[in-house]
Order: C-alpha cells, then structure tokens, then sequence
C-alpha cells in the first residue's frame, strides 16, 4: 500500500543510470503519478528518443515502487509535450556542476534561432571554454574543454 | 502474396523506415570514424535515429492492427516492403558523402517534423515534435561539415563535388507526388511531400552556397525506394541487418 505522495518521495530516489546525481524527478521525465488502491500509474517522458536508459529508468521506477508497497506498477510512456531540458527541477544545475557535469545554458534548441553560449568549466568556473564534440559518452552531453583550467568535462546539452 | 497496405499505414511506413535505414547506414560507422569525436557524433546520430525508427515502426504497427510490433516491422520484412527513400540505403561512399547525406536527409526531416504537427494523427504529432529537437543537432552538425568540407582544401571540395552529384539526382524522390500523399492530405494524417521542395531548398541551397558547392543541374531521374522499389544495395544491407533475427527467430537477451 503506498499513497501518491509517497510514491512521489520514492521517484525521488530513482536515480538516472548515466547521471547518478540526478533522479527521475529533477530530470523533470515523471509528468504524472496516480494511485489506484495499490496499483500504481506513472507517465515518464523520454529524454532523446533512443537513449537506452529510458527502459533501465522504467525498470527502477517499477521496482522501486513495488518495493515501497505497491502490488502492481504500470509505466506509460507519454510522448507528448516532449521533453526540454527547461524541465530540470531548480536544484539540479547545481548538482550537476558538483559532478563535474556543466549544466545546460543559453539556447532554446526549439527556438528560430537559438542563442548558443558556452558553458562555464564546473571545476574551476571560467567562462573560456570549447567544444571539442557536439555529441558525448551518452545522447543528452557533449564533451567540452576548459581553456584556463585545460580539463576537459562533460556538458549536459540544452534541449 | 502481400495484402495492400492502407495509405496512412504507408504514409507513416516511409518516414519510419527512413529513419530506420539511415540509422543502420550510420550504425556501420562505428570504430571507423575519420576522428573519434566524429565516431561518436555518427553513432549518436544513429541511436537518435534508430530511436525515432523505434516509435514510428510501434505505431505503424498499431495502425496495421494485425499484430506487428516494432522488431518484426523493422526484422522480418522482405526487400520490397521497406518504404525508404533509395537516398539512405547507398553505401557510405566516405566522411564527405556521408556528412552530406546526412544533411540533405536531415533538413528533409526538420521540414517534415514541422509540417506534421498539425497532423490530426495525435501519436504522429508527438514523434515529429520529439523528433524535431534532435534533427536540429543533427542538420547543424553536418551543415558544419559540409561547409567545413566544401570550403576546405582542393581535395575535400572535389570529393564533395562527386559526393554531391551523386546524391542530388536522389533527392527528387522526396518530393515526387502519389497517390500515398493525396490519401494523407485528404485524412489530414500528413502532408504531401512535393510541398516541403521549397521549404527544404531554403535550407539546402545556402549552405551548400557557403561550402562553394554549385547546385547540380536538375535531372529527370527518380528513384522509387519509397514505393518499393530499391536499388541493389538494399538487399545487402537487410541481409546483415536482419541476420541475427533470422537465425536465431524471437531471440532476446
């Protein structure tokens, strides 16, 4: 038996598989939770269309949920609106930043034309950084390289 | 012998397939490319295209309604139910052709993307929305290089001139009219390709202006990888890509 709003407070250690420090819930992916008795509904938004960590995600939400007293979860997949990174939960950018990760800045890839700034290095925070690829270890990052502290990172692209 | 397929069940074929081929063309790159920046921004692109294959081929299935799910649309078809233009099925020729490719398809699919949203075909909507974020990456990264390439040394604008004319004469196919087009317009579930052709050479011509490319002559060839008909690279592509579900039928891990 768990109500919603633990149910919520369980999503909310559902971590995502290729950033740990992040949950399903600061990802902003978990758009409705509903209980009925002691079955339980959650509606997920993908990220990037083929990231493979949306079913892992799947998984641990269903686990996690049974684990914390339901006896049956169904994980829906809700398409639409799609998900932007305008969705990350207010603490998020800076505990990507403690990671290492530069979290997402600047432009509105849905936007005519979007404005395109660079990431400030989250280990020592200068400003004069370059992108060394467009695309990274995983869909939603891109590696760049801080000009002054010359480390590379990872940066956690806008979308 | 195949039965008919229905208009709206084709309509939505053709934009998954597209995708589907494409992300396998891509998929060969792994491990072969030039940079491994660039190895890793191909196969990027390829999952995100795969991934768009996965939903478009899911719901195809459900419109066919007898049972299809997305691997045995994607596995188990044969040659001539594929619904691709001919343009993603050609071998990757080299960075330049593929880079190029890449883009001439991309800008096709943002047209596209932005055409279907208002799509009375909700889950077709929603793909294309989805789907339209990530195409941006896309079409900037391989605009990038095209112009990079194009505008490069004498060397890179020659294989781009080769990789152009040989891929210009297959992009009539996105915007020949049949009858698969009036059927969606008159259900409102899509729009005729032929009138994305303005909208796409907006986007087309000015990049390959800045990469010093000259557009090529327009030609009356028309490849029919859309209605079926495909060239005989596809069948080489489906053999390997269909290999391991063939040998081994429903196999999961």
């Amino acid at each position: 038996m768990v109500t919603e709003p633990q149910a919520w407070a369980v999503l909310d250690t559902v971590m995502d598989p290729e950033v740990p420090v992040l949950s399903v819930r600061d990802l902003g992916i978990v758009r409705d939770v509903r209980v009925t008795g002691t079955h339980v509904d959650v509606a997920v938004t993908p990220t990037y269309t083929g990231c493979p960590a949306t079913e892992v995600i799947a998984g641990s939400i269903r686990e996690a949920l049974l684990g914390a007293g339901a006896t049956s979860v169904c994980v829906e997949t809700r398409l639409s609106p799609p998900w932007t990174t305008d969705w990350l939960a207010p603490g998020a950018a800076e505990r990507l930043t403690q990671h290492g990760i530069a979290p997402p800045c600047g432009h509105d890839a849905a936007a005519p034309r979007p404005v395109r700034l660079l990431p400030r290095c989250p280990r020592c925070g200068a400003g004069r950084t370059e992108e060394l690829s467009r695309f990274g270890a995983t869909a939603c990052k891109a590696l760049f390289r801080c000009l002054v502290c010359r480390e590379p990172f990872e940066y956690f692209k806008a979308i | 012998m195949p039965n008919p397929m229905s208009p709206h069940f084709e309509y939505v074929l053709r934009i998954a397939d597209g995708s589907l081929i494409l992300g396998q063309r891509l998929a060969e790159l792994c491990g072969h490319g030039p940079v491994l920046e660039e190895d890793i921004a191909l196969t990027n692109i390829a999952l995100d295209l795969v991934g768009q294959a996965r939903l478009l081929l899911t719901h195809a299935g459900q419109l066919e309604g007898v049972g299809r799910d997305e691997d045995r649309l994607a596995f188990l078809r044969t040659e001539s139910a594929y619904r691709n233009v001919t343009m993603v099925e050609l071998p990757n020729r080299d960075f330049g052709f593929v880079v190029l490719r890449n883009f001439l398809y991309g800008a096709f699919q943002a047209c596209l993307w932005d055409a279907l949203s208002g799509s009375n075909d909700t889950s077709l909507a929603a793909i294309a929305a989805k789907s339209a974020r990530e195409t941006r990456y896309h079409v900037t990264h391989s605009a990038d290089w095209v112009v990079r390439l194009g505008d490069g040394t004498e060397m890179s604008r020659e294989r781009m001139r080769e990789a152009l004319a040989e891929l210009w004469p297959y992009t009539n196919e996105f915007f020949s009219r049949d009858a698969v087009d009036a059927a969606a317009e008159a259900g409102g579930f899509g729009v005729a390709w032929a009138s994305l052709e303005r909208v796409w050479r907006h986007r087309v011509v000015p990049v390959l202006e800045d990469a010093t490319l000259p557009v090529p002559p327009s030609t009356p060839f028309r490849s029919a990888g859309k209605c079926g008909r495909h060239s005989e690279h596809m069948g080489h592509l489906l053999a390997e890509m269909q290999y391991l579900q063939r040998a081994y039928p429903g196999a999961t891990w």
